[in-house]
């Protein structure tokens, strides 16, 4: 690893070391935050104990449908909206601000409509991320260099070949950058709204947790859930980075 | 010429939204949602009531205090991690990570130091808002030109002058783009904490209308959160535009 | 080759033993960049410095300039050393794009001459001079993002001209031009250079623009740096691109190539000794 990484681990390892030491010095009250450590011992004798498995299951398959849906909904309709140029200058503005609207203030509407179920949750999740899987998508068939076709042509390479060979891994970086996006706010989506209201799932059983003052259920939950939720946006990153920095694309 | 094109096309969309609404309106009926018009004569009732105008309050008040609280702390970190490379190269990642967690699941954390108080609620929406202002001011400063430093010194401008007469006019665009987007997400913040654990402001209206089932009242404050924020980013928009023309 | 046969005071800057050595950001080694070079440059005269990419024509430009410090030997401006500070007189115009994309033109221009106290009547006529001479009189309002490359490196002259510098330092200012405009801004810089009465040290890799534009050529080795051979080319003071018909200008640049031909071999990373 390299020295900045180092540090990075320090950093993190002490701050994580303070609120342990504070918890238990009895500086932060107990009642507020528990020490690092029990946190941990609560979250595995929860996963072990199997009381939470099904919302487990639960949340992280609806979060899993979201992304497929968002992925494979989200790239179509970005080709087709890359195909038809006029149809594209039309919705820009609509795209362009898209992300400005909280778009929770929906939610309550999609439960009045659908019902107390996993439904309202998956919308929201689908909604929240399919725009950035569509404006990904139109980013990465924007920046496929024209000079491929041409090389295509010169081939003598057919529409499908052209497509499926050249076009599809040019834009790879870009609608995978779209996929790290669509997996990053699914999760936000689906967690928020099981959070705010939903019959069941890791959201709320949090929140349930917060209102029975069973703080050592709610941390470990929280750890779970920051635990995957970082690991999850992590690997995806760095796969981003690694693939960008191949092409020489420089991101962020 | 553009500009009216870009007008027809936004009043397209506009317009395509409306139908969507009263198709979906006819589909699912009265209770689960209102159509468009019943929907803008509960808008007019509304809208000059105390209720309407004390909850409208309650939000604008925590939005605010939390927005500042947004831009200060972003711009002193992204300030910070941009000028200080090593920090900048620590911090980065872990802002990024928190930038992606949903932060919803440290809420009960936030209510457990604040209560149900606006404090909490101004600290959970500036959670929000000040990761995309510290990230991009940040990249604002590390993508100055090198080249703009070394005309500075060419030049003989001092210190001050270098910082307020190059690296501010450089970073500017890409900060007000940081502020826009830390705007909404800062307003997302504040909403999602009133909808989960509050007694005021328009998020809790929402909820408040949802589970009373008062489907007019719902659907009529989820209208005005949503034209409130499309003109704020407009407003932002053309600052940021103005402001990108010349560079 | 140092001249030690010219009084000192027509000596306008000079360096002796000077070495640049970047340190290793983390965990690698130091990079050698440029000398020991020596070099006297007198006082009014036309120097190019010429030589394979990577081989610390930029540094040696920075190093003099005051921009980076050198890491042995001295730097002497005007009788004074130069340290890690650009020293009053000394105007640089850089390869990149300097213009700062929110002034206009005029204000572009303006910048620095506002910022060291002169009064503004003062700017507007130096500025106003400076635009009409480098021929953007009519692009005054404009910003450099409506502007053509060239332009805004003339925008960038200008800047520096409006500064009235006595050393002027130009690296490769015309690097990413096309070669016809090439040969006109050179005219220009000659221009300038006769305007200004000043000392002018221009960093090219074009051979020819180095032999028709100056009075001296240094021809400098891979990196390391450090001069190979000094040219004189004798060309009269009021001269311009026509000159390249003359059948010396193709024997100064057959004595650069020739000097020059196996560092470049070396920096391409053929014979050895890899370049960057």
């Amino acid at each position: 690893m390299s020295r900045v990484g180092w540090i990075r681990l320090a950093v993190i390892g002490t701050a994580i070391g303070l609120l342990e030491i504070s918890c238990r010095l009895g500086l932060i009250d107990h009642r507020v935050v528990i020490p690092p450590s029990e946190m941990v011992d609560a979250l595995l004798q929860l996963l072990i104990s199997g009381q939470v498995n099904d919302q487990i299951a639960r949340t992280f398959g609806i979060v899993t449908a979201a992304v497929l849906i968002s992925v494979v909904l989200g790239f179509a309709l970005g080709v087709v909206i890359h195909a038809l140029p006029r149809l594209r200058e039309t919705l820009d503005p609509f795209f362009a601000t898209y992300y400005a609207v909280p778009i929770f203030i929906f939610y309550p509407v999609m439960i009045a409509i659908f019902g107390l179920s996993a439904i309202p949750i998956l919308l929201m999740g689908v909604a929240t991320a399919l725009v950035a899987m569509i404006i990904a998508t139109l980013n990465g068939l924007d920046r496929i260099p024209r000079i491929l076709t041409k090389v295509a042509r010169m081939h003598q390479m057919g529409r499908l070949s052209t497509t499926l060979r050249l076009k599809l891994p040019a834009a790879a970086p870009h609608l995978f950058t779209g996929v790290k996006l669509v997996v990053s706010y699914s999760f936000i989506a689906v967690i928020a709204s099981e959070f705010i209201l939903a019959p069941a799932g890791l959201g709320r059983i949090i929140s349930d947790a917060y209102s029975d003052f069973d703080n050592r259920r709610m941390y470990a939950l929280m750890l779970l859930l920051i635990v995957v939720a970082t690991l999850v946006n992590m690997t995806l990153h760095t796969l981003d980075q690694r693939w960008a920095a191949r092409r020489g694309l420089v991101k962020s | 010429m553009i500009v009216i094109k870009r007008a027809t096309d936004t009043l397209i969309v506009f317009a395509v939204m409306l139908l969507v609404w009263q198709a979906l309106h006819q589909f699912v009926g009265d209770t689960a949602l209102p159509g468009p018009v019943p929907t803008l004569q509960y808008l007019v009732r509304f809208l000059p009531t105390a209720r309407f105008a004390e909850n409208a309050w309650a939000t604008l008040v925590s939005f605010f205090y939390a927005l500042i609280l947004s831009y200060a702390v972003g711009l002193s970190i992204g300030i910070w991690m941009g000028v200080h490379r090593l920090s900048g190269a620590v911090g980065e990642p872990i802002l990024i990570s928190l930038y992606t967690l949903p932060k919803i699941t440290l809420y009960p954390v936030v209510l457990l130091i604040f209560g149900l108080s606006t404090s909490g609620r101004v600290a959970f929406g500036a959670m929000h808002g000040v990761l995309p202002v510290a990230l991009l001011t940040m990249n604002a400063i590390r993508n100055i030109p090198l080249v703009y430093l070394k005309s500075a010194r060419t030049l003989r401008l001092s210190k001050g002058q270098t910082i307020l007469t190059v690296l501010l006019p450089a970073t500017i665009p890409e900060v007000i783009s940081g502020f826009r987007i830390g705007f909404a997400l800062t307003l997302l913040g504040v909403l999602l904490a009133e909808m989960f654990a509050a007694k005021h402001g328009l998020g809790f209206l929402i909820i408040n209308a949802m589970q009373l089932l008062q489907a007019e009242e719902m659907v009529t404050v989820a209208l005005v959160l949503f034209v409130f924020a499309i003109a704020a980013n407009a407003l932002l928009l053309v600052i940021e535009h103005r402001l990108h023309r010349r560079v | 080759m140092t001249s030690t046969t010219l009084p000192d005071r027509q000596i306008h800057a000079s360096l002796s033993g000077v070495t640049r050595i970047y340190p290793g950001a983390a965990g690698q080694q130091p990079v050698h960049a440029l000398g020991p070079v020596d070099l006297d440059l007198r006082r009014g005269e036309f120097f190019a410095v010429v030589g394979p990419s990577g081989c610390g024509k930029s540094t040696l430009l920075e190093v003099l300039a005051g921009l980076q410090p050198a890491t042995a030997g001295t730097v002497i401006f005007e009788g004074r050393p130069v340290a890690n500070e650009v020293p009053e007189g000394i105007g640089v115009v850089f390869q990149e794009d300097a213009t700062f994309a929110w002034l206009t033109v005029w204000d572009n221009a303006a910048f620095g001459l506002r910022r060291s106290g002169v009064s503004e009547a003062e700017v507007c006529r130096r500025v106003d001079d400076a635009l009409s001479f480098m021929g953007l009189k009519d692009f005054a309002r404009a910003y450099p993002a409506q502007l053509s490359g060239g332009m805004r490196q003339r925008v960038c002259i200008a800047r520096t001209l409006v500064l009235q510098p006595r050393f002027i330092l130009l690296d490769e200012p015309f690097g990413a031009l096309d070669a016809q405009t090439r040969l006109l801004m050179g005219d220009e810089v000659l221009r300038l250079w006769r305007r200004t009465d000043s000392t002018v040290l221009l960093i090219t890799h074009a051979l020819d623009e180095a032999a028709m534009l100056s009075d001296r050529i240094g021809a400098m080795s891979a990196r390391p740096g450090r001069f190979l051979e000094i040219v004189e080319t004798g060309w009269p003071r009021e001269r311009d691109n026509t000159i390249v018909g003359q059948a010396q200008f193709g024997a100064i640049t057959g004595r650069l190539w020739d000097t020059l031909r196996a560092e470049s071999l070396k920096s391409l990373g053929y014979g050895g000794v890899a370049a960057k």
